[in-house]
């Protein structure tokens, strides 16, 4: 894992006042992903857009300008909504977005607000047919008597155009609110995921989905715990696995039963009942799970911790990786200002020997896996001129021996936080949403996985 | 004393949250208000689990002295506690694991706990009885005329007090303004 990375930051356009740090809410980006190639990169934000960015193709010429990426496409993808019913406002905010593996010319991607999930169709135009009998060049019907002779329309080159279309809308499914969507290798059917319950759909039909998860109690009196993510396996379209709010992992195999609430393993590891406080429980609540590419291992993040999980060992988890440790004697302040409940998300490298995560004040963590190396990056405007190589970062506790360019925990800002991670499927390139910001680094020197 | 002082401003700032995520946008929050609803059991156990190593001790001399001035503290607290959360109804299946929740575990505590030499430790619901030469918060004294909104209002004061030592406790306020509030 290389320390030396080429910082090439690519700034979200909208609604950054730099005078007075302002952040306008809905541009507050809310998901990324990259598509499976690497080649498109998508961000949802609060507001319910959806901005699509390309990697331009390398150039030979100028090995350096090579592999930026700029913007593509910009739709709004989600609307707010009112429930009149329950008398509730939906939400715009994007959720969660996934790519579907591309299969024709087009890409598909899917996007999800709390109770809306959409198919969207992204589409190149960059040819039209000109030379029409009827229409004249802007549209207009001719005039039939200055029609003299009959033509073919040809197809002319044209600038660039790039269409998205709502395809599919799978709605009234979710009482709850969605928190995670995921294609099945099979890329005929995904699930999506709210607190209670999960459901299956064919990427063709929307007015009916499966229900394959259900863990409303009869009694919500007796409500211990939520789903709080949920991933299919990579390769086995029968297996997939949810998250809960008690720090549990459930892999369940579609073959069993028609209703999965019974699980094939669980995952979870015994509580240290010396670690015990308060707010066990808020901390110990998994907030994003990640399959492995290889599909051997799962990927978790709790508030303070990233876990390395064995599909075969339900124990205990492989690997505990300690994000800010030192958070956790400030729980209590962190409880009061509802920082205790952000939810962080983790990701994998292509070759599965780093994974990443986020945390406060822009800062971003690198776990290698192999060399039990970590690294501690920051993702800001000073800190990241093109071409500057990001500088390791390091917090010390609150007076204690401090180094130059340390900072202390007490100085951390707890607004700026890193919930939002992506890495690219094969190479080392990383997408970082900093609230309203997207940063892009590469890692110039070590550019293939290892 | 210190467990259970933060173990109270816990449960109150809890309260203040499950309030104020009423009015947000998207509604309530299930996974949110079930991790608040722990941590106010979590700590509601640990605070009376400090109260009852504290009267342990109290019983110890408790022979000498007055029995009802000891338990004034805990006693009230308690009472102050449980009310707000019976005051929580919501009609939404959401919310609804906060109130009976406690509720329901406030009363399995009555049955399991053994009563003490103290009876009045014992929940009686919104309707508590209390002797009227008990030193207490203003809010009780009113509790006879209108017990919902001063319930909410003595829940609110906690937590404005806790959150600002320095600022001088409001007047209580009607239940429809403090929700709003919120």
């Amino acid at each position: 894992m290389g320390e030396d990375t080429d910082a090439t930051p690519t700034l979200n356009h909208r609604g950054f006042l730099p005078d007075h740090n302002y952040v306008t809410e809905a541009d507050i980006i809310s998901t990324v992903e990259f598509n499976h190639t690497g080649e498109l990169l998508a961000t949802g934000d609060k507001g319910g857009r959806v901005v699509i960015f390309q990697r331009e193709p390398e150039c030979k010429i100028e090995p350096f300008s090579q592999g930026e990426y700029n913007v593509y496409s910009t739709f709004q993808s989600h609307e707010p909504e009112f429930d009149y019913l329950k008398s509730l406002e939906i939400e715009e905010k994007i959720n969660k977005i996934r790519w579907l593996p591309q299969q024709n010319a087009a890409h598909f991607l899917l996007s999800t607000n709390d109770k809306t999930i959409k198919l969207w169709k992204v589409s190149e135009r960059d040819k039209r047919p000109e030379g029409y009998n009827l229409k004249d060049e802007e549209g207009r019907i001719k005039d039939l008597s200055t029609v003299t002779s009959l033509q073919v329309p040809v197809l002319m080159p044209m600038d660039l155009m790039v269409e998205v279309s709502p395809r599919r809308v799978f709605a009234n499914a979710h009482t709850y609110h969605v928190n995670s969507i995921s294609v099945n290798s099979d890329y005929q059917t995904y699930m999506s995921a709210d607190d209670l319950r999960i459901n299956l759909w064919h990427l063709d039909i929307t007015d009916r989905s499966f229900n394959i998860v259900d863990i409303k109690p009869t009694n919500m009196e007796d409500l211990t715990e939520v789903i709080t993510a949920a991933e299919f396996h990579p390769h086995h379209c029968n297996l997939f696995v949810y998250s809960s709010s008690k720090g549990t992992l459930r892999l369940c195999d579609m073959r069993e039963a028609a209703l999965c609430d019974k699980h094939s393993k669980l995952f979870e590891e015994p509580e240290d009942p010396s670690a015990r406080s308060f707010f066990s429980e808020i901390v110990s609540s998994v907030s994003d799970v990640k399959f492995s590419h290889s599909g051997r291992y799962l990927l978790t993040r709790d508030y303070l911790t990233a876990k390395v999980w064995d599909l075969n060992m339900e124990s205990k988890p492989l690997e505990t990786y300690q994000v800010h440790d030192y958070l956790r004697s400030k729980l209590c302040s962190l409880y009061e200002n509802d920082c205790i409940f952000d939810k962080f998300e983790c990701a994998w490298n292509g070759s599965d020997s780093v994974i990443m995560t986020g945390a406060y004040n822009n800062f971003f963590r690198m776990f290698d896996r192999n060399t039990k190396r970590d690294v501690t990056l920051e993702a800001s405007r000073e800190s990241s001129k093109p071409r500057a190589v990001l500088k390791p970062r390091r917090v010390c506790a609150a007076g204690g021996k401090r180094r130059k360019d340390d900072i202390s925990v007490d100085s951390l800002d707890f607004t700026k936080k890193i919930l939002h991670t992506a890495w690219h499927p094969t190479e080392n390139i990383i997408a970082i949403a900093a609230t309203n910001n997207l940063y892009i680094f590469q890692d110039k020197l070590n550019s293939e996985m290892h | 004393m210190e467990v259970s002082a933060e173990a109270k401003r816990i449960m109150v700032v809890a309260l203040g949250k499950l309030y104020s995520s009423r009015t947000q946008r998207g509604g309530l929050r299930l996974h949110r208000s079930l991790l608040l609803t722990m941590v106010m059991k979590s700590a509601r156990d640990m605070y009376h689990a400090a109260q009852e190593t504290a009267e342990c001790v109290a019983a110890d001399w408790e022979q000498q002295q007055s029995t009802t001035e000891v338990t004034t503290e805990p006693t009230g607290a308690q009472t102050e506690l449980q009310s707000p959360a019976l005051s929580l109804t919501s009609p939404r299946e959401e919310v609804e694991t906060s109130p009976t929740e406690l509720r329901r575990d406030a009363e399995n505590k009555e049955n399991v706990c053994p009563p003490g030499p103290h009876h009045s430790r014992k929940r009686r619901g919104k309707a508590a009885v209390e002797p009227d030469f008990l030193p207490c918060k203003k809010a009780r004294l009113e509790q006879q005329n209108c017990p919902q909104q001063l319930i909410l209002s003595s829940v609110l004061l906690d937590y404005v007090n806790c959150s600002n030592e320095l600022g001088a406790p409001p007047a209580a306020m009607p239940l429809q303004r403090a929700i709003a509030a919120c």
